[in-house]
């Protein structure tokens, strides 16, 4: 098993993200992260989907996902071919005692504290999932009350955009 | 500008426009405004006795014609009742567009009378699905419904439109503006992939042309011919094949699979070479995965992409419309021809029709007087002949109507293939006699199926449809029994139907204003066939009371190989074949 990125570009339609869903449980498929949102275009979301498959199962998610008829197109994004990130809130118990530590360590990952109270701060991360994990594992010791993640996002890099052709299809049907 | 109308006129203008003439249905609540412009239209209606039998009627009709077949039916429970008939056309890949009603768009989401998300009950088992409560996206909805169910791989549509859409004003204009950027079915194949095809079909020393549902779909049979004649490849015809090819062709083999004939099983089992036309590798064709065709190497050619490589790899994948596939092949094979090559398939053939004549089809029978379920078909075949449309149910007597009539046209053989729906016949036979009027129709349906969609009796004897019934009565849901007897030690845990007794078919064909006939010894066969086929002011169902203990050969048992094929109990082909 190996895990995939999966970025595809779907008509902002109801019920886009449920046939999206039941297909991946329909046909036996696990997913790992989901994250949908606007882009550029108006009439167009992005979904990313991490998913842990063989690698011909991979073909066959692919191509059933192309049978959607609201799917406009589907890329597989290379990790090293790629900005991949997720964004996380967690509550961190921080008292007189320990917030000084919790605050170093917030500064030593390049993170945020976005809310505070007398016995806890709120402390927002962005990065890979390695990153997160690792942040995760350092402010466990001081107890954590609460943890929200975002599925992954990803973009490739370099100056190419993968709506390129999917804009002109867009257009061409209209 | 188009005239101010209701969105309900507009629906029905657009399934006008879309070439709609026959529509299979039931009204209620939700979809009642739809019912009075249809009342006006040219389109005829027919009004069933339940929704799936619209259904199913839809799937007859289109898989008879090669037209879009349409069922209607209201929210709720009339939606849901649609729910089999919208699985099977998915399974079989039928052209098919379902119109529900639906509770008004305020209402929507809040438990209302008869409301039921049949959107999102239907999601998995469509091609696609809409929702649409904007009277104003009515044309164009139906323009795409159509587009989608009857282009790439065909399949069913569903349009689910609430209460207040069909009754609020709009304007009507056709043809609408289709907004489908995701829909692209590639059609034209790959040129290279088909001369590499092309070459290994002549380089093969035992090929075979594995020939599925897809290419009576595309209506390529005349194509299909060509290339066999062109070749000398031996074919079988799956199940949702049969008819793709004619029996009568001496390069033949018949229907592989569960209840193939030894030569078609073999012919996959033993190949170097399948050339897989429209066909998906479905379990009840390849047995044990694993052990199926060994040493075949894989051209698959198919409209949907997702069935290359789903269960079997393919050493040369040919992505597109066989109609347009197979006259490519064919120039690609005269052209390796006329440069030098040439396929040598003669021990081949010695191979095969080795099995052919050493394991034909065959059935055994029972005491004097009594009747060989097979015995019926066979006559029903040879009698009524390879013009007529005949339409099976799901279980013993399906298996039989496929072995035991010669089918030599596309489009004469329906049947419940993938979903393997018992009930279909009978409303499916219905469809294809509305959609060919001057064509004999004949379901083939078992006791069991029979009582689960026959209250269509009534719709055909009222609206003019005179299909004809060969009741397969062996009182007993006769597949499940088969296996009980193989498998689960003669142990007829809840099979016996004792439809011998309950009910009287020849009174309840009567009470449903139909002819009644019953046929319980060989002897009155051909008669009773012949008198059926004589009736034609109204439908007639014969009831064959045949043996309950007759089974179908050969077999391929769930889960086995290929390699373990039985031609009767306790029976293994020899077909090592080599030795001598």
């Amino acid at each position: 098993m190996s895990r995939h990125t999966l970025s595809v570009l779907v008509e902002d339609k109801p019920g886009v993200l449920a046939r999206v869903a039941s297909l991946f449980s329909r046909r036996g498929f696990n997913i790992d992260s989901l994250a949908v949102g606007p882009t550029e275009l108006a009439d167009v979301s992005r979904i990313t989907i991490v998913v842990s498959v063989e690698g011909s199962a991979l073909e066959q998610v692919t191509k059933q996902l192309n049978k959607l008829i609201n799917v406009i197109k589907i890329v597989e994004l290379d990790p090293d071919a790629s900005v991949q990130r997720e964004f996380m809130l967690v509550k961190v118990r921080a008292d007189g005692d320990s917030r000084a530590r919790v605050l170093e360590t917030v500064t030593l990952f390049r993170a945020k504290v976005v809310d505070v109270s007398p016995d806890s701060v709120t402390i927002e991360a962005t990065g890979k999932s390695d990153k997160l994990q690792a942040l995760l594992k350092v402010l466990e010791p001081f107890g954590i009350k609460e943890l929200v993640k975002s599925g992954l996002v990803a973009v490739g890099r370099g100056p190419r955009s993968i709506t390129d052709r999917a804009v002109r299809v867009v257009e061409r049907s209209a | 500008m188009g005239e101010k109308i209701t969105g309900a006129q507009s629906l029905v203008h657009s399934l006008e426009a879309a070439g709609v003439t026959d529509v299979f249905g039931i009204p209620g609540g939700a979809i009642l405004p739809l019912y009075d412009p249809l009342y006006d239209s040219t389109i005829r209606h027919i009004l069933v006795r339940h929704e799936q039998g619209a259904g199913h009627a839809a799937e007859g009709y289109a898989a008879a014609s090669g037209r879009v077949g349409v069922c209607m039916a209201t929210s709720g429970p009339g939606a849901t009742n649609l729910v089999t008939p919208i699985a099977d056309a998915n399974m079989d890949s039928v052209p098919l567009v379902a119109i529900t009603g639906q509770v008004p768009s305020g209402s929507i989401g809040t438990d209302a009378f008869q409301e039921a998300d049949i959107r999102g009950i239907t999601m998995p088992i469509t091609k696609h699905s809409f929702l649409v409560t904007d009277p104003d996206e009515i044309p164009r909805a139906i323009a795409e419904a159509f587009h989608l169910a009857s282009t790439g791989r065909p399949g069913p549509v569903l349009v689910d439109v609430s209460k207040d859409a069909l009754q609020a004003t709009t304007e009507f204009a056709w043809p609408p503006r289709m907004d489908l950027p995701g829909y692209h079915p590639v059609t034209r194949p790959h040129s290279k992939q088909v001369r590499e095809a092309a070459r290994l079909m002549l380089e093969s020393r035992q090929p075979v042309l594995y020939v599925g549902g897809g290419v009576i779909r595309a209506g390529a049979s005349a194509a299909l011919r060509r290339l066999a004649d062109l070749t000398g490849i031996p074919v079988v015809t799956t199940l949702m094949a049969r008819g793709a090819f004619p029996d009568s062709h001496p390069l033949h083999l018949g229907m592989p699979g569960m209840h193939g004939t030894v030569a078609a099983v073999g012919a996959l089992q033993k190949s170097d070479l399948i050339v897989a036309l429209g066909a998906r590798f479905d379990d009840r064709v390849t047995g044990k995965l694993s052990s199926f065709a060994p040493n075949a190497a894989v051209i698959h050619a198919d409209i949907d992409p997702a069935e290359i490589g789903k269960n079997r790899t393919a050493d040369v994948p040919i992505v597109g419309d066989l109609a347009e596939i197979l006259p490519e092949l064919i120039a690609a094979i005269e052209a390796e021809l006329a440069g030098g090559a040439h396929g040598d398939y003669e021990a081949w053939w010695a191979l095969l029709s080795r099995m052919r004549e050493t394991y034909p089809l065959g059935y055994e029978t029972f005491g004097e007087g009594t009747l060989a379920p097979q015995y019926v078909i066979s006559r029903l075949g040879e009698i009524v002949g390879p013009d007529a449309v005949y339409a099976a149910g799901v279980g013993q007597h399906q298996m039989w109507a496929a072995q035991f009539i010669g089918y030599e046209n596309p489009g004469t053989w329906l049947n419940s293939g993938g979903l393997g729906t018992m009930g279909y016949a009978v409303p499916a036979a219905m469809g294809a006699k509305v959609a060919r009027p001057d064509t004999t129709v004949w379901a083939i349906d078992g006791d069991g199926c029979f009582q689960m969609t026959n209250q269509e009796l009534a719709t055909c004897a009222i609206n003019d449809i005179p299909i004809k019934v060969a009741l397969i009565n062996n009182g007993n849901l006769g597949m499940v029994r088969q296996w009980q007897t193989l498998f689960y030690n003669e142990r007829y845990s809840n099979t016996n139907l004792h439809s011998f007794r309950i009910p009287d078919f020849v009174k309840l064909a009567d009470a449903y204003g139909c002819y009644g006939l019953r046929c319980e010894s060989p002897e009155q066969v051909d008669a009773t066939i012949e008198k059926a086929m004589a009736i034609d002011d109204a439908p007639v169902v014969i009831d064959f009371v045949v043996h309950q203990d007759a089974m179908v050969w050969p077999m391929v048992a769930a889960g086995t190989s290929n390699d373990d094929i039985m031609v009767a109990r306790e029976m293994a082909p020899d077909w090592s074949g080599e030795d001598d």
